[in-house]
């Protein structure tokens, strides 16, 4: 749709201009303006800090009217993001019921940095994970860091 | 017989359904309790009927056309929109963001109405109808668009967009996503909600008409009682006051105005006498067990005298053999002159010895044959009830020869109508029945009720296989009395059961074995 299109563009340059501190934004692949390639680094303070993690964002055909996908194609140990291949994660402003078309990719971006500074236990995809954070808190910080030396370099 | 439990007073009479099925209205009187006030007119002029027969297994109930549901809609609106000063549209939304309790509504909005309003996606207002506008310098936030002309909307919140955005936005709502009630303005983290009025602005009028349907959808769905009739292309809903709660006390049996019939407790097809629960039960054990229940289901068995195969044809049990006369009884496979005056062998499960359940390879298989029994019946009438409805669609075809031969009116063939809805509904009422003792306890109050089961199910194969005959048979007025017979004698004795059974349930008295909880 020829107004997707417009609205993509001024995002992409909004964010690329001016991405949130430790993220930059590339097309995948230039002439599809659907697939944007997301490099993070990984917030300090975190286990996940020293870590540089790549995600993919794919934008549906009738955005914004629909919500884009987000997901980690570094794996991450943690308790909102599917610890696979698939790097699915579970990110509130994504759901159907409340994404706005007036939402914007600079928050999806910043509510994803947010999530590695606060995981969400309570909404985890990876339970086990989540029961780590809740109950041995050290100990899910090792593994994490352990996780993201391994993985996130 | 009247009941203390007021759930089952002021009966409607779902019986008389079986005598007559265009006196609906007798299934809708007006004495019904709610646990809200209703509008006092409800589609329905208040009649002064004569009450039949109350029966403890009814339950009262009313069905709800779609101009009634609208109405009743529109009076709550109405009456809002008068006692409060709000307009229609937002005394709308404020009423489905209060799933309709009027009474709370005022009374809330009395006493805080800025956070009512909030809360509903209201918001402060300003007046004015809502319009579409062209603004000098608009950009759209969400398509980006510039070009001078372009007209935009906002809603009081003032968030402002371009047609198109709002068309396309509220197209996927409506369309895709199947929402009315709730849509909210396309501004990230504005909770304000969209009214009828501005939709209207928006969009084109096939999708008013959507966001409309959906709108009646969510109001019969925010209400306990009322339930959508499940007939594919029905649009009626039925009122009913049962809960959740009551439902181990009581089989909510409703009756659509299109005849459906069906349970306002879990909207599945009629079960009584089973309650909701253990009928969840029984249809996931069977489909869980589907292999065997295949095994089961297989409409051809072979001849216990010279295995040649037979396909059953008819609702009856009574099963002679084409090719060797050999009669026998499709359920039990035994000899037919057995079950003549001792048809009770095939209904009853004889428990296994203790003995033998107590090796545990046996104890399994007794367990599987103890099920396979039931099911075996259940699955049995279930077909047979398929069966005897095509008999009847042939059957009606006969009525029309059986007026020429016999010189009897159409009136006077009405008979073989009642005898087919008598076997269907009793048909029915057997099938669960079955699914029902499975669960039961082995005591005397189980006893009774197998008896009952019994009774019935002798009267329904007698009704049946009269009712097979061929058309000179029935020409005969001896055969017409004894079909009217058996057709009351069914109809009696599906009362009974049913009575029984209920009464017990409200009561309590039941004892279900470990089945029924595992
Ligand atoms: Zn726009
Ligand atoms: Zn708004
Ligand atoms: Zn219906
Ligand atoms: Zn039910
Ligand atoms: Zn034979
Ligand atoms: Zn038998």
């Amino acid at each position: 749709m020829a107004n997707s299109q417009r609205r993509i563009t001024k995002e992409l340059a909004e964010v690329t201009s001016d991405p949130p501190a430790g993220v930059t934004v590339s097309l995948a692949n230039e002439s599809n303006v659907h697939e944007w390639n997301i490099m993070m680094d990984g917030p300090p303070g975190t286990p996940y800090a020293g870590g540089k993690f790549k995600l993919l964002l794919v934008l549906p055909t009738d955005y914004p009217f629909k919500a884009p996908t987000l997901n980690f194609k570094t794996k991450i140990w943690h308790p909102n993001v599917t610890f696979d291949e698939k790097g699915s994660m579970c990110l509130g402003m994504l759901k159907g019921d409340v994404w706005k078309p007036s939402s914007k990719i600079m928050s999806i971006l910043t509510a994803a940095q947010q999530l590695l500074v606060e995981p969400n236990p309570d909404d985890a995809v990876e339970a086990s994970i989540a029961q780590k954070f809740k109950e041995d808190k050290a100990g899910f910080i090792k593994e994490a860091q352990e996780y993201t030396k391994k993985y996130a370099n | 017989m009247d009941s203390e439990d007021d759930f089952m007073s002021g009966m409607s009479s779902e019986d008389d359904v079986l005598q007559d099925e265009s006196d609906n209205d007798d299934a809708s009187n007006d004495d019904f309790n709610f646990d809200e006030p209703e509008p006092d007119d409800l589609g329905y002029s208040q009649k002064d009927e004569v009450k039949k027969e109350k029966k403890s297994f009814d339950v009262t109930y009313k069905v709800h056309h779609p101009q009634d549901i609208q109405r009743q809609q529109d009076d709550l609106i109405d009456e809002v929109n008068m006692i409060l000063d709000i307009k229609k549209e937002e005394a709308a939304i404020l009423l489905r963001h209060f799933r309709w309790n009027k009474e709370r509504l005022i009374e809330d909005y009395m006493d805080r109405p800025k956070k009512v309003l909030e809360s509903a996606g209201l918001g402060p207002s300003t007046s004015g109808p809502p319009k579409l506008e062209i603004i000098d310098g608009f950009a759209c936030d969400i398509c980006c668009e510039d070009e001078p002309g372009l007209e935009s909307f906002a809603m009081k919140c003032g968030h402002r967009y371009c047609i198109n955005c709002y068309n396309q936005y509220l197209a996927q709502k409506i369309k895709e996503e199947g929402e009315a009630a709730r849509i909210q303005c396309p501004q990230d983290g504005c909770k304000r909600i969209i009214d009828a009025k501005s939709l209207d602005l928006l969009v084109t009028a096939d999708l008013q008409t959507r966001y409309r349907e959906l709108l009646t959808r969510t109001y019969v769905e925010d209400k306990e009682i009322l339930k959508w009739c499940p007939a594919p292309d029905c649009q009626n809903a039925i009122e009913c006051g049962i809960k959740k709660k009551d439902l181990d006390k009581v089989v909510p049996t409703v009756v659509c105005d299109c005849k459906h019939r069906f349970c306002f407790g879990c909207i599945l097809a009629e079960h009584q006498p089973a309650p909701c629960d253990l009928v969840k039960r029984w249809l996931k054990k069977c489909a869980d067990d589907s292999e065997t229940a295949n095994w089961i289901h297989a409409n051809t068995k072979e001849c216990p005298r010279c295995n040649s195969t037979i396909e059953k044809n008819g609702g009856c049990n009574h099963m002679t053999c084409r090719k060797c006369k050999h009669e026998f009884c499709w359920m039990c496979m035994g000899l037919w002159s057995e079950h003549g005056t001792s048809w009770y062998n095939c209904n009853r499960f004889e428990e296994k010895s203790g003995a033998e359940a107590r090796d545990a390879q046996a104890k399994s298989r007794v367990s599987l044959e103890r099920y396979l029994h039931y099911y075996n019946r259940y699955a049995n009438h279930e077909q047979s009830a398929k069966l005897d409805k095509d008999i009847y669609q042939k059957t009606e075809k006969k009525m029309i020869q059986l007026q020429s031969a016999s010189g009897m009116s159409w009136i006077e063939v009405q008979y073989l109508n009642s005898a087919s809805q008598a076997l269907q509904t009793c048909r029915q009422t057997l099938k669960w029945t079955y699914a029902f003792a499975f669960y039961l306890a082995r005591n005397n109050l189980t006893v009774m009720f197998e008896d009952n089961q019994k009774d019935l199910e002798m009267a329904v194969e007698a009704l049946s296989e009269m009712f097979e005959k061929p058309v000179q048979d029935l020409a005969d007025p001896k055969l017409k009395v004894e079909i009217m017979d058996k057709t009351s004698y069914c109809n009696k004795r599906r009362v009974i059961l049913l009575a029984d059974t209920a009464d017990n349930l409200a009561n309590g008295e039941w004892e279900f074995g470990s089945d029924a909880t595992a």
